[in-house]
């Protein structure tokens, strides 16, 4: 079966620290755990201040079904659990741990029993695992499915974004770990077939997963072009299965899942050895960093720590970027903390911090030809430049992954993304607004219609 | 370290710009001017120089008068002037083409609000003031080294119906009678084909409209298909002017759907009209239409459901 690869751009890989081997942290003095490192509710903290907690201890129990818990990423005693605003403008609680130094691995961690599918489920759910490549979705959550509905599990070792190779480091350091999450989606998803998406900017990865994989059924390592964003989801499910998830719809409707490879080795490490979700591989990297490498972070480790232990800055930094320079967030400052979803922290100097500014557009349509999921940014742009609610809902706003591909490919260097993403508020307000005006209108209706009666 | 910069992401860009855009263009103009000139003289260099400087002054005094910011730097002022300048005969008087640059600049660009925001090519639009003004000039194609050859005074297409092969080199070369930049195939194929593989156009425009030309000239008149390509200004509007990003469609099929059309105006223009400017009209005709034919075949979002 031959698939037509879907658009992209072509981005710079700057994947420099792709050969330095992860190397752990020292516990830092404190770190700061926000409860609210998922898509969903946020956790609920289930120690208070005082406590002593060890290294793997539960701190926050899943504050629902869409909800993940959180376990202490360090030793220690608990100073306080605050409210504070996070970078993106959220508030939520965040429990602080004060370090002890000893990183003493709590009695609580024990691999868990696992049998069956439910089991299994139960200990995804325990691991504290959410969608490590970002998405930060509730790994159980979207795991349990009826399994014979499960055709195709697509296990994404793309790694599209520049700099980032925390993926890679996993795929490369942690392959036997792999290969037992390989092996239990396997069991407990026994008609599914699982394509290993890598981008062929990684042949070692390719050539390591494919040695250990090796005369394993219903397992195919995919090698991907380099065409960013081979790991979006719809994108990756597209490009290794053929299929389409249509709008408003989920992988699994189209009968496949989407997990990402340091998703699936905390997964088997947490079934294997029972400690849950505490620690992260994150590529710190930019033109500001003296020591460019691989660090394994304790959560709620602040980006201060974490670039203070690599060697510090070389050049002063004028943008930092928590996870990759397509997608990533730029964070005003150096306290925020490392999170289950971090996978970097890129620190640029001036040279590479400020965007150039945008010019009038030229109607190229590279845009176009770049969106991976076929919109028009152009025309979505000029639909929100006039406040065209109506337009927006036909050009499919909704649809916008913000992956950046328009914007990257721009030669008149607009800001599409950032357009994209207030066209999406606006839009929201606008239904909202409409909403309410129906219901007014029934409401009035309804009135009259009982004065009438009466 | 208190000074960090926040933004919406994407965090990189490509180094693609405008301006390397525009840049791109005029070098692929480079191998037309330089046929013009061993064709025609020094005059072909000195009327392109002159016509790039009158519309990025046009441009620059525009936008300082109006006190906004100057944006000559994109060197699209420049690709127009050379492509004005390039649509005449070297004949042509230096303030009859400075007036044409006036109007391509003034009048189909600033206008409208600069670059991005006219809706005809504004080369043609001053090729356009430049015919109905000075119609005997711009029809002057007086070729200097030749006297009684069919070639020599009126255009191939004026003489169409007795040209055969023999004259195909000639035709190939340019070494006949035109406007200056129109005459070399070889020199336009060869901007053409670095602008396809810098990336700057696709071919899909060029193709068709020169496929189309081909087609219809032969259903209409008869014409021999590759004589009606090398002929008049086909090869020059279509890899040049046709393929202006701001008055042409945005999307591929967009785009075969406008070079089909042009092809179709100007064999029509050319069979059954009495101008000589098939392509001139064509090309505006068809940047009327870019809106509709944009909204025609706008793309189809992968999984998108289909409006109710």
């Amino acid at each position: 079966m031959s698939i037509r690869l879907l658009p992209g751009v072509r981005v710079p890989h700057r994947k420099h620290t792709a050969d330095c081997q992860p190397v752990r942290m020292p516990a830092p003095a404190t770190v700061k755990i926000p409860m609210s490192m998922n898509i969903g509710k946020p956790a609920v903290p289930v120690v208070k201040a005082g406590d002593t907690v060890k290294v793997g201890q539960l701190i926050a129990e899943a504050g629902g079904p869409v909800s993940s818990p959180v376990y202490a990423s360090v030793s220690g005693t608990v100073k306080k659990a605050e409210e504070a605003l996070l970078f993106h403008g959220g508030v939520c609680s965040v429990v602080v741990i004060e370090s002890d130094g000893e990183q003493t691995v709590s009695e609580d961690v024990a691999p868990p029993e696992v049998t069956d599918f439910a089991s299994f489920i139960s200990a995804v759910r325990q691991s504290g695992v959410v969608g490590l490549g970002g998405a930060g979705f509730p790994t159980a959550v979207k795991l349990n499915v009826d399994p014979e509905k499960v055709e195709f599990i697509c296990v994404n070792g793309a790694e599209c974004e520049p700099y980032i190779t925390a993926d890679t480091r996993t795929m490369l350091d942690d392959a036997e770990l792999l290969l037992d999450g390989f092996r239990l989606l396997q069991t407990y998803f026994p008609k599914a077939q699982l394509i290993i998406g890598i981008e062929n900017n990684k042949p070692a990865c390719i050539r390591r997963l494919k040695e250990v994989t090796q005369g394993l059924d219903r397992l195919e390592v995919r090698t991907l072009p380099s065409l960013y964003p081979q790991g979006g989801e719809k994108v990756l499910i597209h490009n290794t299965t053929g299929r389409i998830v249509p709008e408003g719809k989920l992988p699994i409707d189209v009968g496949c899942i989407v997990i990402n490879t340091s998703t699936l080795k905390t997964i088997a490490n947490y079934i294997k050895t029972g400690m849950p979700l505490v620690e992260k591989y994150v590529t710190v990297d930019g033109s500001a960093i003296a020591n460019p490498q691989n660090v394994i972070v304790p959560i709620g480790a602040s980006v201060q720590d974490v670039v203070d232990f690599t060697g510090g800055f070389k050049k002063e930094p004028r943008k930092i970027i928590l996870g990759g320079p397509m997608m990533g967030v730029a964070i005003p400052g150096t306290t925020e903390s490392v999170v289950k979803g971090t996978g970097a922290i890129l620190c640029f100097a001036e040279e590479d911090a400020a965007l150039p500014e945008p010019t009038a557009c030229i109607r190229c349509g590279r845009c176009i030809d770049a969106c991976p999921l076929k919109l028009m940014p152009v025309e979505l742009h000029n639909a929100y430049e006039r406040r065209d609610a109506p337009a927006l809902q036909k050009l499919k706003l909704n649809l916008c992954m913000e992956c950046g591909c328009c914007a990257f490919g721009c030669p008149a260097k607009i800001r599409l993304v950032e357009s994209h993403k207030l066209a999406k508020a606006f839009l929201n307000n606008y239904l909202k607004e409409q909403a309410a005006a129906a219901e007014r209108k029934a409401a009035k209706q309804a009135e009259k219609e009982a004065q009438t009666n009466g | 370290m208190d000074k960090l910069l926040v933004g919406v992401s994407p965090h990189i860009r490509a180094t693609c710009s405008t301006r390397t855009i525009m840049r791109d263009v005029v070098i692929a103009l480079m191998p037309a001017l330089i046929a013009a000139i061993l064709l025609y003289g020094w005059r072909a260099l000195l009327l392109t120089a002159v016509s790039a400087v009158a519309c990025v002054l046009c441009e620059y005094l525009w936008e300082k008068l109006l006190h906004r910011p100057v944006t000559i730097g994109d060197l699209s002022a420049v690709v127009t002037g050379v492509l004005l300048a390039l649509n005449v005969p070297v004949s042509m008087p230096i303030w009859q083409l400075v007036i044409g640059d006036m109007a391509a600049i003034l009048l189909a660009k600033m206008l409208f609000g600069g670059l991005g925001c006219n809706f005809m090519n504004p080369a043609l639009v001053g090729r356009i003031v430049l015919t109905f003004s000075f119609a005997s000039n711009i029809t002057d194609f007086s070729y200097p080294d030749k006297v009684a050859d069919a070639l020599s005074s009126a255009t191939p297409l004026g003489v169409m119906d007795g040209l055969d092969w023999s004259y195909f080199p000639d035709l190939f070369l340019g070494v006949h009678g035109g406007v200056m930049g129109e005459t070399c195939v070889l020199a336009l194929l060869l901007g053409g084909i670095y602008l396809v593989a810098r990336k700057v156009i696709k071919p899909t425009i060029p193709l068709c409209y020169m496929g189309s030309v081909a087609l219809f000239s032969w259903l209409f008149g008869g014409a021999q298909p590759l004589l009606s390509i090398f002929a008049g200004g086909v090869m020059l509007g279509s890899i040049f002017m046709a393929t202006d990003y701001v008055t042409s469609p945005f999307t591929n099929r967009g785009k075969a759907i406008f070079g089909i059309g042009c092809g179709l105006i100007t064999a029509a223009i050319r069979v059954f009209g009495n101008y000589a400017e098939g392509v001139t009209f064509s090309i505006l005709l068809m940047n009327l239409l870019v809106p509709y034919i944009n909204d025609l075949t706008q793309t189809k979002p992968l999984g998108g459901a289909v409006e109710k």
